[in-house]
C-alpha cells in the first residue's frame, strides 16, 4: 500500500516535461528609489508617451514618487493641460494600426501582464527594451529576439546604437548610440522600475500597511487562544 | 446595573412573545450540543461561512464602481476593464476591496475542498447527514457557477477565452449544443451581453441561491447533529436531563474555538492580501492584465486553479464512443466527476464512518483519490503534452474508480470496530 | 462545566480584553468600506479649478461655468444693478452676509473682488435647484412689481438679489454660495482656486 503510495506520488514528475523557457534578465529593483523611478517617468513621458497611453494612471499620482504637482506640470504635463487628467495619448487609434499593423497596447498595467513563468513582468520588459536589433526584412527595419516580429520600431535606437543578430543568435552592437551600454541599461532599469510602479501604484501602501494589520491578528491570535483555552479547561 | 438587566430582560420577553429569538439562540448556538473531539478539519465550516461574508460585503462595494460594459473607451480600452484599474487606483481603499475579493474566491474553494474533504474523511456524508451533503453539493455547484460568472467580470484575456471554452463545452452537447450555447452568450462570440448577463448571475441571481441552499445546510445539520473524527452518534448515549453525555453546547465552547480558528484564517489571508495578492499567478492570472482581445488567444490558456482538476479529467477524454465525438464525452466526465460526490452516501457500504476505523482497503483508495485530484489539478494549469494526458487519463480512472468502486470495496474492507463513545476530546489535540 | 455562577475573573478580563480589541479591529476593517464611497480621485479631477475668460462678458450679462459639476455663474452687474442692491438691503434676510456663504475677501456689499463680477453658484440653498435669472425689473409671474432684477428658484420660489442674498420668509434660509475665485490678469478667473491654494 504504501509502495503503491509513493509510486502515485511521483506521477507529477512524470509529467512534467519542460517547455522552452525564456531566457530573461533579472530587471534590477528600482521601485524604493525615487530618483530613478522619477527619471524613468521622464523617459516615459518623452519616449513611450508619444504612441502608448496609460489611460489609468493619473499625472498628479506621480506624487507618489516624490513629484510635486508643479513638478509634474511643467516637465512632465505633455498630453494633459490638468495634473488630475490620466495619460492619454493625441495619437489616432486607427491611424496607428495602419502604421504598425497593431494599435499601441496601453501600458499602465504592462509590468504585472508581462509576468510569467519565466520571470516578473519587469524582467520581461528590461530584456525585451535591451534586445533590438536591425532586421531589413522588417517594415519597421527592427526586430526584437524576445518578441519575434515586433510591430514597434527601436524607440530609444539613438541612445542604445544599433544591434545586429550574429549566426550564434546573439546580439552585438554594431554602431554605438549616445550612450555607453552600462548607461544604457541603467536607463532602461529606471524606466521599467516606473512601468512597475505604474502597474501597482498602491503596491507601497499594500506592503506597508501589511505588517500593522499582521501585529494586530497576531495579538488577537494570542487573546483568543487564551480566551479558548480558558473555556476549554473545563472540558475533559 | 440589575434595574439595566431587567429592563433588557423585559425587552428579550418583549421581543420573545412576537420572534422566536430565544429558542433559536438556544436551539443553534445555547443549546445545540456538538461533539467535544473536533479537530483541526472542523474548523472549515465556519470559515466557508465566514468567507461567504467577506464576498459578499467586498462584492457589494465592487458593484458600487465596476462596469459591466465591453465597450471601448476612448482610450480603446473595454470600460470594464478599465473600471477594475479604476477601483484599483482611484476609489479610496478600492485595491483592498479588490483584493480581498479575488484572493476570497480562491480561499473560498480551499476552505471548501478542506470541508468536503472532512466529510469524505470522517464519512459525515453517510445516514442520517445525506441531505446535508446534498445541500452541500449543491452549494459547491452554485459556488462553481458563481466562480466562473465572476472570472468573466475583469474582461481581461483569461476572462474572455476562459467563458469562450467554457461555454463552447455546452455546444458539444447532441443537437440543442450549438443552439445552447448561443444563448448562453446571447451572441455568437462572448460580448457584451454576455458580460451584462454573467454580471446579473454573479451578483445577484447565484448568491441568492447559494445563501439560501447554506440555510438549508446549517438547518439540515442542525435537525441531525455533527458528525466527528470517530464517527459515533453522541445522541445515541444521553444523560437524565437528555443532553448527550459526549455533546458540549456550541456556544460557548465552539465559538471561542471557531473565533480563534477565523482569526488564524486572516492571517494567512492577510499575507496573501498584503504580500502575494497575484499569489504567483494563480489568484489573479498575469495575461488577465491584457484586456480581452476576441481576436488573439493567448499562447496559454488555462482555468484558475480551483477547476483544473476538473478542466484536467475534460482533456483526458481523447476517444470518440458510441459514434459521438470525444468532445461531447469529455464534457460528460467532467460534470460526472464534479457531480458524482452527491452520490458518496450510497456508494458508501462501510459499517463504519470514520477514516479512523476504516480498513485498509479504503486508505489506499482515498489516498490515491487525493494524490489523482492534485495530479489532476497540476496537469490542469499546464499545456497537453502526450506524456502529460496519459497521466491524466490513468488519474481519472483512479479518480472514477474511487467512487464507482466504492460498494465493494467498502463492504469487504476489514474494519476496527467502532467505540460506543468518543475517544478524545478535542481539548487534547491543543 | 460552567462555574455555578461565580464570576471567573481572569475569564472575564480575557472576554473584555478579546472583545475589545476584535471590536476595534472591526471598525478598523470597516474604515477601507466606508471610504471607498468617498469621492474617487477621478472625481477631484474632475472638480479641479476651472479657468473662465470674462473678456466678451458685457455689462448686464451672465454666463455659467461648470464647476464640480455645478453651475457657477459670473455676472457682469451694470451701476443700476449694483445700485439696487442698496435698495434690496432691507427686504433680504442677510444684509450684511454675515453667514459663512463666501470667502472673507467677498464679506462685502457687492459680495465680489471686483464690485461689478459676481460669481456665485447657482444652487439655491433650499434644496439644491438651480435659481432661474430675473433681471428684468417689474412684476413678472411670482415677483412683485417692485422687483429690481434677481434670481428666483423654480422649485420653492426662493428669491434672490443681484448678490445672490436671499430674500426674507422664503424658504432657502442663506445667500447663494460664492466660491473660492481669483483673478488671472483683467479678464481670467480661476474657480475653485485662491490665493490661499485650492479650495
Amino acid at each position: 500500500m504504501k509502495k503503491l503510495f509513493i509510486s502515485l506520488l511521483f506521477m507529477p514528475v512524470l509529467a512534467w516535461a519542460s517547455g522552452e523557457a525564456l531566457h530573461l534578465d533579472r530587471a534590477p529593483n528600482k521601485l524604493n528609489d525615487k530618483a530613478a523611478l522619477q527619471n524613468g517617468a521622464k523617459v516615459f513621458v518623452n519616449y513611450c508617451l508619444n504612441c502608448h497611453s496609460a489611460s489609468y494612471m493619473r499625472y498628479n499620482r506621480l506624487k507618489d514618487i516624490g513629484l510635486t504637482d508643479q513638478q509634474i506640470k511643467d516637465n512632465l504635463l505633455f498630453t494633459a493641460d490638468k495634473v488630475g487628467e490620466t495619460m492619454n495619448v493625441a495619437m489616432w487609434r486607427d491611424e496607428a494600426k495602419e502604421w504598425f499593423g497593431v494599435a499601441p497596447p496601453d501600458l499602465t498595467v504592462i509590468a504585472r501582464a508581462r509576468a510569467s513563468a519565466d520571470g516578473s513582468g519587469a524582467d520581461w520588459l528590461y530584456t525585451y527594451l535591451r534586445s533590438f536589433y536591425r532586421d531589413s526584412e522588417r517594415p519597421t527595419g527592427w526586430n526584437n529576439t524576445i518578441f519575434a516580429n515586433v510591430g514597434m520600431p527601436h524607440v530609444l535606437w539613438e541612445m542604445q546604437g544599433e544591434q545586429v543578430l550574429g549566426a550564434d543568435h546573439k546580439l552585438s552592437l554594431a554602431t554605438p548610440g549616445k550612450l555607453k551600454p552600462e548607461e544604457y541599461d541603467a536607463m532602461v532599469a529606471d524606466l521599467v522600475g516606473f512601468l512597475q510602479y505604474m502597474g501597482e501604484p498602491a503596491a507601497m501602501q499594500r506592503k506597508s500597511l501589511g505588517w500593522m494589520v499582521l501585529i494586530f491578528l497576531g495579538v488577537l491570535f494570542v487573546l483568543s487562544y487564551a480566551l479558548k483555552r480558558e473555556y476549554w479547561k473545563d472540558v475533559h | 446595573m440589575s434595574a439595566v438587566n431587567a429592563k433588557l430582560k423585559d425587552l428579550l420577553g418583549w421581543v420573545d412573545e412576537r420572534f422566536p429569538l430565544t429558542a433559536n439562540w438556544k436551539a443553534h448556538l445555547s443549546e445545540y450540543y456538538a461533539p467535544k473531539n473536533f479537530n483541526f478539519w472542523y474548523f472549515f465550516g465556519s470559515l466557508a461561512l465566514l468567507v461567504l461574508v467577506l464576498q459578499i460585503v467586498t462584492g457589494i462595494f465592487l458593484v458600487m464602481h465596476f462596469k459591466p460594459d465591453a465597450t471601448l473607451n476612448a482610450a480603446g480600452v473595454p470600460v470594464a476593464f478599465a473600471s477594475v484599474e479604476y477601483i484599483m487606483r482611484d476609489v479610496p481603499w478600492g485595491w483592498l476591496i479588490r483584493y480581498m475579493h479575488s484572493t476570497g474566491a480562491s480561499a473560498f474553494f480551499i476552505v471548501v475542498y478542506m470541508h468536503m474533504f472532512r466529510g469524505m474523511l470522517y464519512g459525515s456524508y453517510r445516514k442520517p447527514r445525506e441531505l446535508i451533503w446534498i445541500f452541500g453539493m449543491l452549494i459547491f455547484l452554485c459556488l462553481m457557477a458563481e466562480a466562473f460568472f465572476g472570472y468573466l467580470l475583469p474582461w481581461g484575456q483569461m476572462s474572455y477565452w476562459g467563458a469562450q471554452v467554457i461555454v463552447n463545452l455546452f455546444s458539444a452537447i447532441p443537437f440543442v449544443g450549438p443552439d445552447l450555447s448561443i444563448w448562453i452568450r446571447g451572441d455568437y462570440v462572448v460580448g457584451d451581453a454576455t458580460l451584462n448577463r454573467f454580471f446579473a448571475f454573479h451578483v445577484i441571481a447565484v448568491p441568492l441561491v447559494l445563501v439560501g441552499l447554506v440555510a438549508a445546510h446549517i438547518l439540515a445539520l442542525h435537525e441531525v447533529g455533527s458528525n466527528n473524527p470517530d464517527g459515533v452518534e453522541i445522541k445515541k448515549k444521553k444523560n437524565a436531563q437528555g443532553i448527550p453525555l459526549d455533546g458540549i453546547p456550541f456556544h460557548p465552547y465552539y465559538t471561542v474555538k471557531d473565533i480563534m480558528g477565523v482569526v488564524v484564517f486572516l492571517i494567512v489571508f492577510s499575507l496573501i492580501v498584503f504580500y502575494a495578492p497575484e499569489m504567483g499567478g494563480y489568484f489573479l492570472e498575469y495575461n488577465n492584465f491584457f484586456p480581452a482581445n476576441p481576436l488573439q488567444t493567448p499562447p496559454h490558456i488555462a482555468p484558475v486553479w480551483y477547476f483544473t482538476p476538473f478542466y484536467s479529467i475534460l482533456r483526458a477524454v481523447t476517444y470518440p464512443l458510441f459514434g459521438i465525438d470525444a468532445k461531447f464525452w469529455g464534457v460528460v466526465a467532467m460534470g460526472a466527476s464534479t457531480l458524482i460526490f452527491a452520490l458518496l452516501p450510497w456508494l458508501d457500504r462501510s459499517p463504519v464512518k470514520s477514516i479512523r476505523y476504516r480498513g485498509p482497503i479504503y486508505k489506499t483508495f482515498l489516498a490515491a483519490f487525493v494524490v489523482c485530484f492534485f495530479t489532476l489539478g497540476y496537469l490542469g494549469v499546464l499545456p497537453p503534452t502526450p506524456m502529460r494526458t496519459l497521466v491524466s487519463q490513468i488519474c481519472s480512472v483512479i479518480y472514477f474508480a474511487f467512487f464507482l468502486l466504492m460498494p465493494f470495496y467498502s463492504k469487504i474492507d476489514k474494519c476496527k470496530p467502532e467505540p460506543d463513545r468518543l475517544t478524545s476530546s478535542g481539548h487534547g489535540a491543543h | 462545566m460552567s462555574n455555578d455562577g461565580k464570576v471567573d475573573c481572569s475569564r472575564r478580563r480575557l472576554l473584555v480584553a478579546t472583545a475589545t480589541i476584535g471590536g476595534l479591529g472591526g471598525v478598523a476593517a470597516a474604515v477601507p468600506f466606508v471610504s471607498s464611497m468617498l469621492p474617487s480621485e477621478r472625481a477631484k479631477a474632475a472638480g479641479a479649478p476651472v479657468e473662465v475668460d470674462i473678456s466678451k462678458l458685457a455689462p448686464g450679462q451672465m454666463m455659467t461655468v461648470e464647476w464640480r459639476g455645478k453651475p457657477v455663474w459670473i455676472i457682469n452687474r451694470t451701476k443700476e444693478q449694483l445700485a439696487s442692491l442698496k435698495v434690496t438691503d432691507a427686504k433680504v434676510s442677510d444684509p450684511k452676509s454675515e453667514r459663512h456663504q463666501q470667502p472673507d475677501y467677498c464679506k462685502n456689499e457687492t459680495r465680489s473682488i471686483k464690485p461689478e463680477i459676481l460669481v456665485a453658484v447657482g444652487i439655491c440653498t433650499h434644496l439644491g435647484c438651480s435659481p432661474s435669472e430675473k433681471f428684468k425689473t417689474g412684476a413678472e409671474s411670482g415677483v412683485d412689481a417692485d422687483w429690481p432684477g434677481g434670481f428666483v428658484c423654480p422649485c420653492h420660489g426662493s428669491t434672490f438679489d443681484l448678490a445672490g442674498r436671499v430674500y426674507k420668509n422664503k424658504p432657502a434660509p442663506d445667500n447663494l454660495e460664492v466660491p473660492p475665485h481669483m483673478y488671472l490678469g483683467d479678464a481670467r478667473i480661476v474657480i475653485g482656486e485662491d490665493k490661499g491654494g485650492k479650495a
